[in-house]
């Protein structure tokens, strides 16, 4: 056993010369890069370049046509590994079922997997709600919350696995600024209290900048830089900087429309 | 067209491996039973009467005419027991229902609910299609005893006020208990329980392929019903071969 698993910290993920490609269209072109225990690694880049297709890779709902994913050295494709680490994704959308009330939903883990009693889970859940700072919704419908709070309840709901590993699939899009820096905060928090490694998908330059220990930009299913966010903004790379720079000026709008 | 089949046997191959496991799901069970019934039961008994009422009335007259209406009870008895019952509860069934499992698995597969269980380790075939193929498979056969008696019913009311057939209810099921034999209900109580699993197989599968968004249900559940009606009444030939000396 890992030390990973023994002491429930944060696990190493490598990804190494992953490839896909959906009807011959590529999607990944070779993509690797390692993720430290505990660290936030940020996988940013514009939307079609493959973020997502790659975090469904590393939890397991694709497979890739070539290269490979290691958590803690291990290749995911081994036997039991998957179950060995835990591993948590929140969803672009929440992924909240519809059917289930939001204390259905955060509890939903380990009453499937029949962890703990009912009393116990109903205790879990109000914990890991509060965690997120939503409280008295358990009762509610996902369909009754707004965006942040779906966020927050999917949060809540990945905190329940305990997990060593969180991905986070564009966890501040579709969010008011307010929402999105409470959406940071917590990823920051969940790090400092549980030391959970966590990889997040975003093309939010705040949130990346904001949270990330190291950040990748990934562009045409090529990561075309890795470093730390001081590194990546020094970088000289057209098209990072084309990315970071980025910027709506309403008086270019108007010289073109002339 | 085999691709489909193959994943349709693969289905149910796995939710009959997870079928130990379906005492854990029974609350989900339960939940399907009732809501299987509260949909069909009223729709049920209203097709059953008629159907049990129409076949009496088609038949009734021209045997009555060629002096053979003491077989009225007999005919229509066999008819609804063995055939139009189970057929036609079948077809209800999976139109009220199989379409609403489709869509159901199909929004959670459009919206990415079926890829959150994946991550938190929960399968869908044991989390969603168990329950539901269990359920249908307890509902419909019992529907379908209901609908046999209704539909004898709907039959022995109009030969007895029809003025054209005029055969009380005492001769109607004179005749009907001498033809109809209990394997005669067995018969008719297989082949929906076989129609059951097809709905069920086929309608879930659909659901779990779902892509594209609601354009993408919407094509899953037509096809879902669609696919079901005609298994069902390919089957139905199939089956009435196998067991047509089953009395």
């Amino acid at each position: 056993m890992s030390a990973a698993t023994a002491n429930g910290h944060g696990v190493r993920v490598e990804v190494r010369g992953l490839r896909k490609s959906f009807d011959g269209e590529p999607v990944l072109k070779g993509v690797s890069f390692t993720v430290e225990p505990g660290e936030i690694f940020v996988l940013m880049g514009p939307s079609g370049s493959g973020k997502s297709v790659l975090l469904k890779h590393i939890i397991g709902l694709e497979q890739p046509d070539e290269g490979e994913i290691l958590i803690e050295g291990q290749s995911i494709t081994s036997p039991d590994v998957m179950s060995q680490y835990r591993m948590a994704m929140v969803f672009q959308s929440g992924a909240l079922l519809n059917s289930l009330t939001v204390g259905e939903n955060v509890g939903l883990y380990l009453a499937e997997h029949q962890l703990k009693s009912p009393e116990e889970i109903t205790k879990i859940v109000t914990d890991k709600l509060e965690l997120v700072g939503l409280t008295g919704i358990e009762s509610k419908y996902p369909s009754e919350l707004s965006g942040g709070m779906k966020k927050r309840v999917a949060i809540a709901r990945s905190l329940v696995i305990e997990p060593q590993l969180i991905l986070y699939d564009e966890p501040t899009s579709e969010l008011d600024p307010l929402i999105a820096v409470t959406i940071a905060e917590e990823i920051v928090a969940l790090k400092e209290r549980i030391h959970v490694t966590s990889l997040v998908v975003s093309h939010d330059r705040d949130l990346a900048f904001g949270v990330a220990d190291r950040l990748a930009i990934i562009y045409e299913g090529e990561i075309q830089l890795i470093g730390t966010p001081a590194e990546v903004r020094r970088s000289s790379n057209p098209l990072v900087h084309k990315f970071l720079t980025a910027e709506f000026k309403p008086n270019n709008l108007s010289h073109a429309s002339k | 067209m085999f691709q489909n089949i193959g994943e349709l046997l693969t289905l149910f191959w796995r939710t009959l491996k997870a079928l130990p496991l379906v005492w854990r799901q029974r609350q989900k069970v339960f939940d399907q039973l009732f809501e299987i019934g509260n949909a069909s039961l009223l729709m049920a008994c209203i097709l059953s009467l008629f159907i049990g009422g129409v076949i009496t009335l088609q038949s009734g007259p021209v045997l009555v005419e060629r002096g053979f209406g003491q077989v009225l009870g007999g005919i229509v008895g066999l008819s609804v027991c063995k055939e139009l019952a189970p057929v036609m509860m079948s077809i209800l069934i999976a139109g009220r229902i199989g379409s609403a499992m489709a869509a159901e698995i199909g929004s959670m597969s459009v919206y990415q609910e079926l890829d959150a269980l994946r991550t938190m380790n929960i399968n869908p075939v044991q989390y969603l299609v168990l329950p539901r193929l269990v359920a249908i498979s307890i509902a419909l056969p019992t529907l379908v005893i209901f609908s046999i008696l209704i539909g004898w019913f709907g039959g022995a009311m109009v030969s007895a006020f029809n003025e054209r057939i005029a055969i009380s209810f005492q001769g109607f099921f004179s005749n009907l208990r001498e033809n109809v034999h209990f394997l005669s209900l067995v018969n008719g109580v297989l082949k929906s329980f076989i129609f059951a699993v097809v709905i069920g197989v086929v309608c879930c599968h659909q659901g779990l392929v779902t892509m594209g968004g609601p354009r993408g249900i919407g094509r899953s559940v037509t096809k879902a019903v669609v696919n079901s009606i005609v298994l069902i009444l390919i089957l139905d030939y199939v089956l009435t071969r196998v067991l047509i000396d089953l009395k």
